[in-house]
């Protein structure tokens, strides 16, 4: 019965990884960068409904939804200020802004709402389920965060493979410059990964802290690596893959702590990654690049 | 042909060796405040370890961000050797140069076993997976016991009481979480310029030798490297395995100018492993001169801004997203081209 709280737990933290994951795989794939700064924006996510929600006692949805257009405006302007410049001429400088952005981002939080950790009240407000005669309780925090991951998969399925602006992203991150010939705004197409990406880092932000409810400026930042390496996991720039991925890493990282050592936990996340991309170089679902002369 | 005295490469020497004259001069009048001292000789761990990240960022062409782990390893091996022998070397200048030597090699070993599997992978692909080795090499850091008593050395990956040590002899050096406690403090800031003035000749010497040129062949095309016979492995996992011995020696000097060695997110994690990355790409990928440089400046930099208490960190960042929009936006390039053509007309153009 153990084993199966942990699997459920392990799917709870991996949903959380997977939303992450989508946002950088979603940046990945159209702009070839590591957007270093996504896992601050999570943490900008969940200050903004922290203080909405416990801060203002405003409703938890309201909060929510501020949170979201926060993030996404946050996230919008980081693409427009600090990366846009720097997209065309090189990865290696678009990462080191990416990393001045990170800084930046959990400096003005520090300076705001300081060092302390700050107590999250979960905004899932229905209870959790007894299953199995009381033997097995499942969080309400853990069926909303489950539910929250599916829902936007298919979504964002559905988004980028039916609607116009969906199929620019493909276009986009096929060959920006061919989509360029083709009328297709690529900037305004970035601008709007980069918004989605953010509104699924708030969102995240919101489910991660409503499950594990201390909140401080560098609250994203490991979840932010984690992600990442779920997203590489299942094959980056890959929304399947991402999902997928985030799963996994979330259930080897809860079974690890509890069944191998609980210390040693990263250690096994990062171990099972490496030897993933030995076995296959892009990835679960990632796609072979060919290597031209 | 005759070569120039004063060219790029001995240019850097100079600035090395004035910096340090200028420094002593100013510790031997007093006029350096206890801050600045305290600050020395990590400016030397971290001027080495910036030079040995551009070995394989800038001159190999690959990204690493798992170059703190390297660092840990080389720490971590060189205390714990100088904690081992502890008095039995008396004089601490021939202890502190063994335990370089072990660091070195150490995490040069490390270096090729990371290596061989890493070096396959490209591109961003890479740079997760060393960032992932950088991790778990922190991570097993933090549950290592290792103890002697009159059988040996004992290793754990559990606790002290797991090591089995005779109680009467026992002594643990390596203590999981809490690292190791009392390094002797060879370091020193003579001993550390020394370290970065061998750094920079190893490493220039290696750009300008047959091997140099073929590593930066293979960054440049990898395949038509190939094609006319570079043993592409080889050369790759060269400057991957220098870099990672250099890193090791920053590692033991750091080492030794701490009283207890734990390793922290802070100081081995791939925050770390970031930082000594701002250093090289602000410095300029392959320009050696530029990594010491920035990494200096980026040093002292929160340091200088300390009167500005909790905003330094703030305007660091600041500083580091505007000195890359200036320095690589083509728009920034567009103005500096027309209307400050003037400063920079006499300099040769760079090969990008």
């Amino acid at each position: 019965m153990s084993l199966i709280s942990y699997l459920i737990n392990g799917l709870s933290l991996g949903a959380v990884y997977a939303i992450i994951a989508l946002g950088y795989t979603m940046v990945y794939g159209i702009a070839k960068m590591l957007n270093f700064a996504h896992g601050d924006v999570i943490m900008v996510g969940a200050y903004v409904v922290f203080t909405a929600v416990s801060g203002m006692g405003m409703n938890p949805y309201l909060g929510i939804l501020i949170g979201v257009i926060a993030c996404t405006v946050t996230g919008v302007l980081i693409e427009t200020i600090a990366y846009r410049p720097l997209l065309e001429v090189s990865k290696l400088a678009v990462l080191i802004t990416a990393i001045g952005v990170s800084y930046f981002l959990q400096n003005v939080a520090l300076l705001i709402f300081g060092a302390d950790t700050k107590s999250f009240t979960s905004v899932v407000t229905f209870k959790g389920l007894s299953l199995a005669e009381g033997r097995l309780t499942v969080r309400g925090e853990t069926i909303v965060t489950i539910a929250a991951c599916i829902l936007i998969v298919v979504v964002l399925s559905l988004f980028i493979k039916f609607t116009k602006p969906g199929k620019a992203m493909l276009a986009v991150s096929e060959d920006a410059g061919a989509a360029q010939l083709m009328g297709i705004n690529t900037n305004g197409t970035i601008a709007l990964t980069f918004a989605i990406g953010s509104a699924l880092a708030a969102i995240a932000g919101v489910l991660l802290c409503s499950s594990y409810p201390a909140l401080t400026p560098y609250t994203g930042s490991m979840p932010g690596i984690k992600a990442f390496v779920a997203a590489v996991f299942g094959g980056i720039g890959s929304i399947p893959g991402a999902f997928i991925g985030g799963l996994l890493l979330g259930i080897i990282e809860i079974l690890g702590k509890a069944y191998i050592s609980s210390q040693m936990a990263d250690a096994i996340v990062f171990g099972v990654l490496i030897v993933v991309l030995l076995v296959k170089p892009t990835g679960l679902l990632g796609k072979e690049i060919q290597e031209k002369v | 042909m005759a070569k120039k005295i004063f060219n790029k490469d001995t240019s850097t020497f100079f600035i090395v060796i004035i910096a340090y004259l200028a420094v002593e001069l100013l510790l031997k009048t007093g006029n350096l405040s206890s801050l600045m001292t305290g600050l020395l000789v990590p400016l030397c761990v971290y001027v080495i370890l910036a030079i040995s990240l551009n070995i394989t960022v800038g001159i190999l062409g690959e990204l690493s961000l798992g170059h703190a782990g390297f660092m840990c390893v080389g720490a971590f091996s060189g205390a714990f050797f100088s904690r081992l022998v502890g008095d039995s070397i008396a004089f601490g200048g021939l202890r502190f140069f063994l335990a370089i030597l072990i660091g070195a090699l150490t995490a040069a070993v490390f270096g090729v076993i990371i290596g061989i599997p890493v070096l396959r992978l490209k591109g961003d692909y890479l740079a997760i997976v060393t960032l992932a080795f950088g991790e778990i090499i922190k991570n097993i850091m933090n549950v290592l016991y290792v103890g002697k008593d009159v059988n040996g050395i004992h290793i754990s990956f559990k606790d002290t009481t797991s090591l089995g040590l005779d109680p009467d002899t026992a002594d643990v050096i390596i203590k999981g979480a809490q690292g190791i406690t009392g390094t002797p403090k060879d370091s020193n800031f003579t001993i550390g310029v020394i370290l970065v003035i061998i750094t920079l000749i190893v490493t220039l010497n290696l750009i300008h030798s047959r091997t140099g040129r073929a590593i930066m062949a293979i960054r440049d095309n990898r395949i038509a490297a190939e094609s006319i016979g570079i043993n592409i492995t080889k050369y790759k996992l060269l400057a991957f395995t220098i870099s990672a011995a250099f890193a090791g020696v920053a590692g033991v000097l750091y080492a030794h100018n701490l009283a207890s060695l734990t390793a922290l997110p802070k100081n081995f994690g791939y925050n770390m492993s970031i930082m000594i990355l701002v250093f090289v790409v602000l410095g300029g990928m392959g320009n050696i001169r530029g990594s010491v440089i920035a990494a200096v400046v980026l040093t002292l930099l929160p340091e200088l801004l300390r009167g500005l208490n909790e905003y330094r960190m703030l305007i660091y960042s600041l500083v580091l997203i505007a000195v890359m929009l200036l320095s690589w936006s083509p728009a920034a390039k567009t103005f500096r081209e027309r209307y400050l053509g003037f400063l920079t007309k006499n300099r040769k153009k760079e090969v990008s």
